[in-house]
């Protein structure tokens, strides 16, 4: 559980596709809104350093994104997640996982933080 | 601090080709501070690596390790148990860092993962700025802080060249012309007459000129 975007790491954002996910959707308060003053925006640079990294090893910009909403727009995130998952799913399974499915491995166990 | 960049991980990636099984080693010094050699750059750089060489049907096996130093014998030594176990270190720390492993582990290949830049200070969040080139023998007391080995791309001794132009520097629009950096300083100081005192000729022996220098504190040792 984070209390705030500001706490995701790169490291964090990458972990995560090795442990198997086709994309990841970071969700952040709005700009201007952070309770912390500034996390998301030091998110969203990290993320952004995520796409370059994984442009530079054809994983794929695309497979992450950060989001901005506020805890009321529920139809929004909703629609959000709906355009993310569909793009993803247009997308297919990243080449991690394609090519785990052609050696039938599974993806490494997750870890507890 | 002592400055670097990431290489390219392309470049990291063919380094790391031949290789199954190695050590990413970052340094908790002078790289942590400029981001690029820290901890955290171990884990990303490691998830990198990881994921271009997985997804590629060539998987690597990666221990992740930060030392206190990598310039220090004692925190050097302590990754020595793990060093057979690989068969290579790719160390994120500066080039002294990743020379003292080769030097300390000399069976197995020490991989430069930055590209080491500079002695410098951080002027804002993400950007840094040389300040010493070691030269060996300071003027600092004499040019109001301001180094001109350093800040003038000539290293000159006695004031500004002819390519000073409105306070920059004629090798880059952006550089600020390092005597009118310490004029300005020495008149701020009261200390101008510290400008027309005559100087000798710098000796530049205890600089790079006599090949690679060595500090000896004998009431150290």
């Amino acid at each position: 559980m984070l209390p705030c975007t500001g706490r995701i790491e790169e490291s964090l954002l990458l972990k995560a596709f090795e442990n198997g996910a086709d994309g990841v959707m970071v969700i952040g308060c709005l700009e201007g809104d952070c309770h912390y003053v500034s996390g998301n925006i030091r998110a969203k640079a990290r993320v952004k350093r995520v796409y370059s990294i994984l442009e530079q090893i054809h994983i794929g910009a695309e497979r992450i994104r950060m989001y901005n909403l506020s805890a009321g727009e529920g139809a929004k995130f909703a629609a959000f997640a709906n355009e993310f998952v569909e793009k993803i799913m247009e997308l297919g399974p990243s080449p991690i996982n394609v090519m785990r499915e052609k050696t039938s491995e599974k993806a490494p166990e997750e870890e507890t933080l | 601090m002592i400055t670097g960049t990431p290489k390219p991980i392309d470049e990291i990636l063919e380094m790391v080709a031949p290789y199954d099984n190695i050590i990413v080693a970052g340094c908790h010094g002078c790289v942590t501070v400029c981001r690029v050699g820290g901890q955290k750059e171990v884990e990303v750089l490691s998830s990198t690596l990881r994921l271009a060489r997985e997804s590629s049907g060539n998987k690597i096996a990666i221990k992740e390790l930060s030392l206190e130093r990598q310039c220090d014998p004692e925190y050097v030594e302590s990754m020595r148990p793990l060093i057979d176990d690989h068969q290579a270190v790719l160390s994120i720390a500066c080039g002294a860092g990743i020379q003292f492993l080769a030097e300390k582990f000399t069976k197995t290949p020490v991989l430069p993962g930055i590209n080491t830049g500079f002695l410098g200070v951080t002027e804002r969040q993400g950007e840094w700025a040389e300040r010493c080139q070691g030269c060996g023998d300071c003027v600092l007391h004499l040019t109001g802080g301001i180094c001109p080995v350093t800040r003038c791309a000539k290293q000159l001794f006695h004031g500004p060249c002819g390519g000073s132009t409105a306070g920059n520097c004629e090798v880059d629009k952006n550089v600020l012309c390092g005597w009118q950096l310490i004029i300005d300083r020495l008149k701020a100081l009261d200390q101008m007459e510290n400008y027309v005192k005559l100087k000798p000729y710098k000796g530049w022996d205890s600089s790079r000129d006599g090949g690679p220098r060595r500090i000896i504190r004998e009431d150290m040792i």
